[in-house]
């Protein structure tokens, strides 16, 4: 495993973050079309994190997401075409439209799942990193979670056993400034909650979350640090998003010109300027062409296809051997 | 087959369910080292290694999430929580987690866990140690409940909730342990989801869970001695619900008496009771009586908390009111 992303690993992460992108602004239009139902949590302006610390997982490796788990998905090696179908409630979505955007699953990519409930996917991935270690299998566990979702009490508890029982674990921060609209200055009683892992007996590194590469260096260091055996680490990488909380968000509560600050860290022209040397203008062009296509055609064929039918799912019948 | 306590017979199905398949694995507070507070996991730790059975911190939120992801992704665990008075700190983990994947993912995952925990009151350990909240975990969708009244069913429904692929919250019960019964050796595998009639009769069906089985039991030989003969049922399994058997069991009686030891007011006899009037309301003479913890906090000095616990006298006088 080499820490430092190689130009292919770095252009091919540039190319999902693009897709991220497209996807998020195309779900805004939506929304205001009235073409989508319940909130809508976009993650415009995070793309480094979660497409950056999922880029050297294998589908064997498990990750835990949140709410606004777009990046993650599509970063995990999710088909775009099947998480848009499911946003959009379709059969032919991940979940056949039952899950919907918040709690997306596909348990073949490692990916269960997403999570609607604040912290929870916290001692998921702990407990997935248990069956990693009593299976012997060498693969990790990661959960990806927000500033917010720290201050949890069950953040504490999953941290202790996990560092306690030296599971293969990552603990993700994508501290993105604010809770719902609460800053984090006014959730938590330190600054940089990478300062936390210390009370926990493990590692903690605090990153530029908008630099995909920083991103890909210091879990690829995490993972090594897992499989040796050596038990957790606390990666903080601070970031923002540039969209609301969710599509109901009416802003109001940042200060003037922080988006636009954040915006001028863009991490996708920022990777993309460090790729130009290495492969040229016309080549990266071409791929943000081809990721925008892929998006597009995504929706074009997601909208197109059926709405579930209310019918039973044998698996799903818990009850069914009684009558 | 050999006389065992109903603890004992929880400790046979655990030991012989690890034997037969590794991805069993154990985790609880003071399960290990120890064996348990009720000594239900004695041993066991000695005999599997402390990766299989873990001494955890106190920490059920995080336990409960991590016992539902660690199901999904290829094991088998057993979390024990040491006093069903806990239940409301695993609900997220419950209500959330474990009981909507297996829906909400169409099918992706299996959730093959066992949360074993004791509830129930007159031991004398007060309104946050003596509760029944059977209604809290079989209110949710998506979950087993089992509750074994006896050591071989203790034995056998265990051994069941271990190879159920779906979650099953397995209440035992802490006046339950030192219970002494004959356990059938070896592979005895009882079946969720089935009643068991203990005691025949014509005159009222009297259905418990748990405990209340055997204060049921008690109170059919009175009312044996009056001249009344008392149907006992005993569920073992509150969800999934054997509805065939209670129907046949109203139908041959026409009276029903619903006994649990959690709270009335929205509790496990309430939905029992609709049940019965759901699916066999034709057959009724009356209405059905039911029979629970008094709606008030569990007192801790004892004549206080027997008064508040239901017992085979009020379960007699439900029967009464329900022939008269
Ligand atoms: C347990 C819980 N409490 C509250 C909420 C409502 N809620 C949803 S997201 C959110 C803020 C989460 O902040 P953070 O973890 O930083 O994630 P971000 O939205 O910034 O990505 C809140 C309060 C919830 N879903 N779950």
């Amino acid at each position: 495993m080499r820490n430092a992303p190689s130009v292919d690993d770095q252009l091919e992460m540039f190319r999902k973050m693009v897709v991220v992108r497209h996807m998020e602004e195309t779900l805004g239009e939506l929304h205001k079309a009235g073409k989508t139902r319940g909130p809508i949590h976009r993650c415009d302006g995070q793309e480094a994190v979660g497409v950056g610390a999922t880029a050297m997982l294998a589908d064997t490796d498990y990750i835990t997401s949140t709410h606004r788990g777009h990046a993650h998905y599509i970063g995990k090696g999710l088909d775009p075409y099947r998480v848009v179908a499911e946003i959009l409630g379709r059969e032919t979505g991940y979940c056949e439209g039952r899950a919907g955007h918040m709690i997306v699953a596909d348990a073949a990519k490692g990916m269960i799942g997403g999570n609607a409930i604040v912290g929870a996917g916290i001692p998921a991935a702990t407990g997935m990193a248990c069956s990693i270690r009593l299976t012997g299998r060498d693969a990790v566990a990661m959960c990806l979670f927000g500033d917010g979702a720290a201050q949890t009490g069950i953040c504490h508890e999953s941290m202790n056993i996990a560092s306690l029982w030296k599971l293969p674990v990552i603990f993700l921060l994508e501290h993105n400034q604010y809770g719902l609209t609460v800053h984090s200055s006014r959730q938590s009683s330190v600054e940089d909650l990478s300062v936390r892992a210390e009370g926990y007996g493990m590692p903690g590194v605090l990153i530029d979350g908008n630099d995909a590469v920083a991103v890909y260096g210091a879990v690829a260091e995490a993972v090594a640090r897992a499989k040796r055996g050596e038990g957790p680490t606390l990666i903080e990488a601070k970031t923002y998003r540039f969209d609301g909380f969710s599509t109901s968000d009416m802003g109001g509560y940042q200060p003037d010109g922080e988006i636009a600050e954040w915006r001028a860290r863009d991490p996708i022209p920022r990777l993309r300027a460090a790729l130009e040397g290495h492969i040229g203008e016309e080549r990266l062009s071409a791929v943000e062409a081809e990721a925008h296509k892929e998006v597009d055609d995504a929706f074009a064929q997601a909208l197109a296809d059926p709405l579930p039918g209310f019918a039973g799912h044998p698996a799903s019948r818990p009850y069914s051997e009684v009558s | 087959m050999a006389k065992l306590r109903y603890a004992e017979a929880l400790n046979q199905a655990l030991c012989e369910e690890m034997e037969r398949d590794p991805a069993v694995w154990l985790l609880g507070e003071d399960i290990g080292v120890y064996g348990g507070v009720f000594k239900v996991t004695r041993d066991l730790m000695e005999r599997f290694g402390e990766e299989r059975v873990r001494d955890t911190p106190i920490s059920e939120q995080a336990l409960t999430a991590m016992t539902v992801s660690a199901a999904m992704t290829g094991t088998r665990p057993v979390l024990e929580i040491m006093y069903a008075d806990f239940l409301p700190l695993t609900v997220d983990a419950l209500a959330n987690q474990a009981s909507i994947y297996n829906y909400i993912w169409a099918g992706q995952v299996e959730l093959p866990f066992v949360l074993r925990t004791q509830g129930g009151g007159g031991a004398g350990a007060g309104a946050q140690h003596s509760k029944s909240l059977d209604a809290f975990v079989a209110h949710i969708p998506g979950l087993k409940v089992v509750a074994p009244a006896s050591p071989a069913d203790a034995k056998g429904l265990l051994k069941a909730a271990i190879r159920d692929p779906h979650p099953v919250i397995f209440l035992e019960h802490k006046l339950l342990y030192n219970m002494r019964g004959e356990v059938p050796d070896g592979e005895h595998v009882a079946e969720i989801g089935r009643a068991a009639v203990l005691r025949e009769g014509r005159d009222v069906s009297v259905f418990a869970t748990s405990r209340m089985v055997h204060e049921a039991l008690k109170a059919a030989e009175a009312l044996s001695a009056e001249g009344i003969e008392a149907e006992i049922v005993d569920l073992r399994t509150l969800r999934p619900l054997d509805l065939s058997a209670i129907v046949a069991s109203v139908e041959k009686t026409n009276h029903a008496v619903v006994v649990n030891e959690g709270w009335t007011f929205c509790g496990y006899g309430a939905e029992l009771s609709a049940t019965i009037m759901d699916h066999a309301f034709d057959a009724l003479d009356a209405p059905v009586e039911r029979v629970g913890t008094l709606d008030m906090p569990i007192p801790y000095s004892e004549p206080l908390e027997m008064a508040v616990l239901p017992d085979a006298g009020r379960i007699a006088q439900a029967c009464r009111r329900a022939v008269a």
